[in-house]
């Protein structure tokens, strides 16, 4: 609960701030696509911050293990997620808090869409499958 | 310089978030998205927790007359559901789904160093350039309704 009201008070920050919805496809993908937007800076800045908890976890050994996926579908699963969050303007926390928080259709659209196909994914990697 | 420190300042609080409430452990989202096996249902209370700061929150913010260091509140006006909101959030669905994480905590743990991440950071930022490329060609239909 504590970690998901600081994910809060992150995205009112930067609406109070600096008038933007907090959506880490967006801020990413901008500097991506477009580099010489004005809007560079600030997003530059986000990443920094975000940088930051993560290296002090890593240092103090603290950050969660990554995944045990084979390298062939953990390709693909980014590739997957960088066009899939562009395509639809959007990922977890752009659409699942941002989008959600002022009750826009799209982003419930959005986020049933996502939950349920990723959870029909791990159902099927775990139990049609078997074994992740 | 204003508008750098906040943006910062939010995602270095945004990464804390994420790093407390278990968003950054795949294993913890794939628990949580594994609804009919053993279930983990924390993390909807992580998001449910943020939902709510964020709603309260905007209601303020939106009744003030502008952001503090910029002209403008920028808020997406759209409502219309198109072919490419579905189908692009079914992509970042399957993804997610497959490695458990989605864009903040890939980013995160490339952040941290984690050459696995990394590797997804890669191929997401490509993912990203493609849907940039594939933006520019019309190529899908829903492209001629949103006029």
């Amino acid at each position: 609960m504590a970690g998901g009201a600081l994910i809060g008070v992150a995205a009112v920050l930067l609406m109070l701030a600096n008038g933007r919805i907090m959506g880490i496809a967006g801020i990413v993908g901008g500097v991506a696509q477009d580099p010489r937007s004005p809007d560079t800076s600030w997003r530059l800045a986000f990443l920094a911050g975000l940088a930051v908890p993560a290296v002090v976890a890593s240092m103090l050994g603290a950050f969660p293990a990554a995944p045990v996926v084979g390298g062939g579908v953990v390709v693909a699963a980014g590739f997957l997620v960088g066009l899939g969050t562009r395509m639809a303007n959007g990922c977890t926390s752009g659409h699942g808090i941002c989008g959600l928080a002022r009750l826009s259709p799209r982003s419930l659209a959005a986020v049933g869409t996502f939950m349920a196909v990723a959870g029909l994914t791990v159902f099927v990697a775990r139990h049609v499958l078997g074994g992740m | 310089m204003r508008r750098q420190f906040s943006a910062f300042a939010s995602g270095l609080l945004f990464g804390c978030g994420l790093l407390l409430s278990g968003m950054a452990d795949p294993a913890r989202v794939l628990g949580f998205l594994d609804v009919l096996g053993v279930w983990d249902p924390s993390l909807a209370f992580v998001m449910g927790g943020g939902l709510t700061v964020t709603a309260l929150g905007y209601q303020w913010c939106l009744r003030r007359s502008g952001p503090l260091c910029a002209v403008t509140y920028q808020i997406p006006q759209r409502r219309d559901l198109d072919a490419r909101l579905f189908l692009g959030s079914a992509l970042f669905g399957l993804g997610w789904g497959l490695v458990g994480y989605c864009p903040g905590p890939a980013l995160l743990a490339g952040a941290a160093g984690l050459g696995t991440a990394l590797w997804f950071c890669a191929a997401m930022l490509a993912g990203m350039l493609c849907w940039r490329l594939m933006e520019s060609g019309d190529w899908l239909p829903a492209k001629a309704a949103k006029g």
